[in-house]
């Protein structure tokens, strides 16, 4: 379904700042995993992420989404296989631009845009089913400017707009990690249902363990760049933080992963 | 007696401000939608006026100089996008190199430093022509033109190019990923905003009777100022009050300018004025230490 081969990216590379990223990961997602990285910062996490979306381009290696070969694919010709949201909640959607609007564009993604109406009519009536499920009240707000959104539901709205269109794959890069507890706690929950509702190939980087051991079907443990620890299915649901901690204590200087 | 002065500055207020109506709305393209501060403007304003004027003395219909005109305009905006997409140049630099360059190619097109459009058929004889009050035709004509292209442009910014177009100014990241070619956009956006400014000239130059090489210097910031004053009256919430801000803020600048000019302002300070009206409407917010009238602003 996704296969990552050996990928390598090293930032300022020939300077005395040199420093590799991502350092020669391979990973195979079956089509339906949800996979969680966990990994102290500076792990790779996010350069990972940004090598299959398309956001930088690796110096080795390559990435393959449903047997099409992206590795060089500029980001917004690969966007028909993926779904990404981002930590910051205002970086999914356009603030300036209503509820409709947004979820318009979202639904044509990787299509071509031509000079038909933005939102149509039966599309409307899509787009009010889609957001009651999100149960915010959003489905009568269709033509309120996202500006006057709360973060929590910014980001629920950006979690409908990635799975709109059904993507391969859906990366989700720390995307609770800017909201306050209770809300990280429903759009995490959301996210779970939406994910398992459709299947949806997923990747999750996150910055807690305990949503990483819960969350997902498969749990990889980045460290400076490498695949340090690859667990899933029956090993994966026994796991514990304690066990996690015992094992790589020394690595996970970083507290905020415990929190 | 200064009421009915005041009064008799309404239709050439009108008149002036509907004419460079389109300029401002050009610019709420570049600026507003696009978040994209596009000088090209001083350049593709006289490219417009160059054009048409060289063509009808040429003996072309006037109709085909207006239409070059709009084409000119809009590859001069695909330069500067190009600059700045696919050269990477700062966005500010990449618009004013396009302005210099366009000043020698005016020259160039025109042949000499200004052409006189007084004595023959313009594409407005017709309606001069008239044997009515002159003010009635020609502002209906240009009430026509300038809020006939207000409409398509709100109906554009409502189909699918058109919020790809916006969301491009909003949130480039966020579209890239929904699949919108962003560069793309940013070219095909100032194209389309330099070929309003452009049409703009190429009117301006056959309603007051000729073409200079300087007649586009100072038109961002008179266009800047226009959208403020109209921005501060019918808001920015929506594309609909923003293209409206456009003209209606266009026509109030120019009814300003008249009447200050009638109270004894000097044309030469004109620009001056101008800038420092930008300057208040910019800078005040800042000193009030208000977040929200900070300008927008991609590529600088």
């Amino acid at each position: 379904m996704v296969k990552v081969e050996n990928l390598r990216k090293v930032f300022k590379k020939g300077t005395i700042d040199e420093k590799v990223a991502v350092d020669g990961i391979s990973l195979h997602c079956r089509k339906g995993d949800f996979i969680t990285i966990i990994g102290s910062n500076g792990a790779g996490k996010t350069t990972l992420l940004n090598l299959i979306a398309g956001t930088c381009f690796p110096d080795e290696g390559e990435v393959v989404i449903d047997g099409t070969r992206v590795t060089h694919l500029p980001e917004h010709k690969r966007a028909k296989y993926l779904g990404r949201i981002f930590q910051d909640p205002l970086m999914g959607t356009a603030s300036s631009m209503t509820i409709e609007e947004n979820l318009s564009m979202a639904d044509l993604r990787g299509q071509l845009r031509t000079l038909r109406w933005g939102v149509t009519k039966s599309r409307r009536e899509f787009y009010k089913q889609v957001l009651k499920e999100l149960e915010l009240g959003l489905e009568t707000r269709l033509k309120d400017s996202v500006s006057l959104l709360s973060g929590g539901q910014r980001q629920s709205l950006t979690l409908l707009m990635a799975t709109l269109s059904l993507p391969k794959l859906l990366l989700l890069d720390e995307h609770t990690a800017a909201l306050d507890p209770k809300t990280a706690q429903k759009v995490i929950e959301l996210t779970d249902k939406i994910v398992r509702e459709h299947n949806l190939t997923t990747i999750m980087v996150t910055h807690n363990m305990h949503q990483a051991i819960r969350y997902g079907n498969r749990m990889i443990m980045l460290h400076e760049g490498k695949i340090q620890f690859d667990v899933e299915g029956e090993e994966k649901k026994t796991l514990t933080v304690d066990e996690v901690v015992r094992r790589f204590g020394a690595e996970l200087k970083d507290e905020a992963l415990l929190g | 007696m200064i009421l009915s002065s005041f009064l008799r500055t309404i239709p050439i207020s009108l008149e002036q401000g509907l004419a460079y109506g389109l300029v401002a709305l050009g610019i709420v393209i570049s600026f507003r939608i696009l978040a994209f501060p596009d000088l090209t403007v001083d350049g593709s304003f006289t490219l417009g006026a160059s054009v048409v004027a060289r063509l009808i003395m040429e003996g072309a219909p006037p109709i085909v100089g207006i239409l070059l005109a709009i084409v000119a305009g809009f590859l001069a905006g695909c330069c500067t996008g190009l600059l700045n997409t696919k050269l990477k140049i700062n966005s500010l630099l990449a618009g004013i190199l396009v302005m210099t360059i366009l000043y020698s190619v005016n020259l160039r097109i025109m042949g000499r430093s200004n052409i006189q459009l007084l004595t023959v058929n313009t594409f407005l004889t017709p309606l001069e022509n008239l044997h009515v009050n002159r003010f009635i035709p020609i502002i209906s004509f240009f009430f026509v033109v300038s809020v006939g292209f207000k409409f398509l442009s709100d109906l554009f910014f409502h189909t699918q190019v058109g919020f790809a177009m916006r969301a491009t100014g909003d949130n480039e990241q966020m579209i890239r990923t929904l699949g919108v070619d962003t560069d793309k956009m940013t070219v095909l956006g100032l194209g389309i905003s330099n070929a309003f400014v452009a049409l703009s000239g190429a009117l301006v130059a056959q309603d007051q009777g000729f073409s200079d090489v300087g007649m586009g210097i100072g038109m961002i910031v008179a266009g800047l100022a226009a959208i403020i004053i109209g921005e501060a009256l019918v808001g920015k919430q929506t594309v609909e009050r923003m293209t409206l801000a456009a003209i209606v803020g266009s026509i109030i600048y120019k009814f300003i300018i008249a009447v200050g000019l009638r109270l004894g302002l000097a044309p030469t300070d004109l620009k001056m004025a101008t800038g420092a009206m930008v300057i208040l409407a910019l800078g005040i917010p800042a000193l009030k230490k208000e977040k929200e009238g900070k300008l927008h602003l991609r590529g600088v």
